[in-house]
């Protein structure tokens, strides 16, 4: 296993960040970890690159144990943290060089490892980091992060705050990297990146909803899915929130998700209740769930049911 | 080691890229070096003052004169009566008022004796006070003409006379003197620990001492490499003063060369020490600034000897300013330079500054966190 964590828990005074995790990444697997902030991922990563020490658990990252083992630990991992954290004052050649020198090595010795990301940067190389757009800042990042060949990757939410198309790049950068077998942990608040790995854990408030390939999870929902649309959107979530047979509701961009407690659930049923409630264009479709349905789902059964807490479960949408 | 120099080269682009450190480096010092030298002068130049005269013989015509001669006066106003002197302080007209009695001549020769009356406008304590030294001086210098004229004749003296205030003839060097020493303290501790503090504190501010933590430097190498940088600007700044005050201003400089650069070099470890344990309280840059401030600068200004005599504070502030690095340095380099002391007479400062610098360094390489908590 590359890395290992069994019940590892964090807290900051009063404030339980994680709450017991486990999970085990492969070797060369792309691993992701999809939730909203303040779920733990960020304390999860500090954790595993031995920058916070946890309250209780174990973790072991390629065979070390972040507590005792930091030492080795720091030298073998490559880790990039979720804001940009390269000296804005030096140039990109600058930053890469001495990001490479720290780790004892040069950037010529492991530029094969960069050149699919750097070659996009490089006619930039002069220019002051803190004058690149967000998506050069995160290709520099990822080169820094890398340079010294490490072991395992860690990137806490490295396409937040970037723009779409940045987004898609940095992904198929990650792509490349994985025929090189390099094993990649990464944390997204993005509910379309699950996808892009192997397998994901759903994480919110400290706990890990779920652990399964993007397939697997979407497999995962258990029930029929509808989306709902009419003319008026809130009036249609209100209204559908006090149908009697409702199951979880909520609205997911100018839809309504919605599932049915009853197993022989009538879309046509529904449909004339809501035109008796005064709503009109109503549509209904059953459709297959994301991710971010399963998600949200999950996380509405860990809350013992009721409406989800829109507050909890802010997830950034493109 | 390559990983090391690697660490040091960086801090050097972050010096040289930032012109608000290099602001602070090489242009506070001469700035304030100038700005002590020439414009913060305890000397009187053209303060206007008036003469009520009631005598009005030779003897009051030529201190008079002597007085306006001198370049350090000019006169507002002749006063007809004591009335006009409280007028003329509201007016604003004059900072001070020279009250001949009547006969005043008469009496010197006859009696040896007469007295002149130095009223000042207080609401300025300092002015008042240095224009009753200059006036005093004036006087008595006239004293000691008009008795080398009139040989044996009678001594008249207006006021407590200290032979010290002549000094205050010679302005520019005395106050060089003092100074100099002064803001050496100043401007190492500022050096030193003012930038350490806030360079460490970016770090921690930007995210970047997240990524130096993941990696193999250990926590000394990124101390040392933090403070080596400012420790060779902080020598260099110190010979940058020392030239200007040695040429510019004349400060003499009597004690030894080496013992003079082997002291400054501890008192900057002592001040790179508690740079470097300042950064381990704080989060950012801010609050780095702030703490240095008002920890640092302010009783490296107030407390150290530096402007305001220690022997004429209250006890407590007496007692306060031991713990204050800067005061010992002062008495060493004031040793060194003006005194040309040797460590036979500077061994106990020498001592004292010696463990502070030792106990903040134990104190700020423990304190350096290996993680982020």
């Amino acid at each position: 296993m590359s890395v290992t964590v069994r019940n590892l828990k964090k807290k900051y005074g009063d404030i339980e960040a994680l709450k017991g995790v486990s999970f085990e990444v492969n070797p060369g697997e792309r691993f992701g970890f999809i939730g909203p902030d303040g779920a733990g991922k960020t304390t999860l990563f500090r954790i595993l690159v031995s920058l916070l020490l946890p309250d209780d658990g174990e973790a072991r990252v390629i065979g070390l144990d972040p507590v005792t083992g930091y030492k080795e630990l720091r030298r073998r991992v490559g880790y990039m943290p979720g804001r940009f954290s390269l000296y804005q004052d030096l140039s990109v050649e600058e930053n890469l060089r001495f990001f490479a020198t720290i780790f004892n090595t040069t950037v010529s010795a492991n530029y094969d490892l960069i050149r699919d990301i750097y070659h996009q940067i490089e006619p930039f190389k002069k220019r002051r980091a803190g004058d690149l757009s967000g998506g050069m800042k995160q290709k520099l990042a990822l080169s820094c992060a890398l340079i010294h060949k490490p072991d395992v990757l860690f990137l806490d939410e490295p396409t937040t705050g970037v723009d779409a198309v940045s987004r898609r790049e940095f992904w198929d950068m990650l792509d490349k990297l994985k025929a090189t077998g390099l094993t990649v942990l990464v944390s997204t608040p993005y509910m379309d990146e699950a996808s892009r790995c192997d397998r994901i854990a759903l994480m919110h408030r400290g706990h890990i909803l779920d652990v399964n390939t993007p397939q697997g999870i979407s497999g995962n929902f258990g029930r029929e899915l509808w989306a709902v649309r009419a003319d008026r959107c809130y009036r249609l979530l209100k209204a559908l929130r006090s149908f009697p047979h409702a199951g979880s509701v909520f609205t997911f961009g100018e839809q309504v998700h919605y599932t049915d407690r009853r197993d022989d659930f009538n879309p046509e049923e529904l449909k004339s209740w809501l035109e008796s409630e005064g709503l009109a264009q109503v549509q209904i479709e059953k459709i297959r769930p994301t991710v971010e349905d399963t998600l949200i789902s999950l996380m509405d059964r860990q809350e013992g049911g009721g409406p989800p807490d829109n507050s909890a479960t802010e997830f950034h949408r493109t | 080691m390559k990983a090391f120099w690697g660490f040091i080269v960086k801090e050097f682009y972050h010096i040289f890229r930032d012109r608000r450190t290099l602001l602070i480096l090489f242009g506070m010092p001469l700035i304030q070096l100038l700005l002590f030298g020439y414009a913060i002068r305890n000397e009187l130049n053209k303060a206007d003052i008036a003469i009520l005269d009631q005598s009005r013989d030779e003897v009051t015509r030529e201190v008079t004169d002597k007085l306006l001669a001198s370049g350090h006066f000019q006169l507002a106003a002749f006063l007809e009566s004591e009335a006009e002197v409280e007028k003329i302080f509201q007016k604003g007209l004059a900072r001070g008022v020279i009250v001949f009695e009547p006969g005043f001549g008469r009496k010197l020769i006859r009696e040896g004796r007469s007295a002149v009356n130095v009223i000042t406008d207080a609401s300025e304590p300092n002015m008042a006070q240095m224009l009753e030294v200059y006036i005093t001086n004036v006087i008595r210098d006239y004293q000691r003409e008009w008795n080398a004229v009139n040989h044996g004749g009678g001594e008249f003296t207006a006021m407590g006379i200290n032979p010290q205030t002549r000094m205050l003839f010679n302005p520019g060097l005395r106050s060089a003197n003092l100074f100099v020493p002064g803001l050496i303290a100043f401007i190492l501790m500022l050096v030193s620990a003012f930038l350490t503090s806030i360079t460490i504190a970016r770090e921690k501010e930007m995210g970047t001492m997240e990524v130096l933590l993941v990696s193999p430097l250990n926590p000394m190498q990124i101390i040392v490499g933090k403070v080596l940088p400012y420790l060779a600007l902080s020598v260099i700044n110190v010979f940058m003063v020392l030239v200007v005050a040695l040429a510019v201003f004349q400060v003499p400089f009597r004690g030894s060369f080496v013992l003079f650069t082997l002291l400054c070099l501890l008192f900057i470890m002592t001040a790179l020490a508690l740079g470097v344990r300042i950064s381990s309280l704080v989060r950012d840059q801010q609050t780095a600034m702030m703490i240095s401030l008002a920890g640092l600068l302010l009783p490296t200004i107030l407390l150290s000897g530096f402007i305001f005599p220690i022997a004429n504070m209250p006890d407590v502030l007496q007692w306060i300013s031991h713990i204050v690095p800067a005061k010992w340095f002062l008495i060493i380099i004031r040793g060194i330079m003006l005194k040309g002391a040797g460590l036979e007479h500077l061994w106990m400062e020498t001592l004292i500054l010696f463990g502070m610098m030792f106990i903040l360094l134990v104190s700020s390489i423990h304190s350096f966190k290996i993680r982020l908590e």
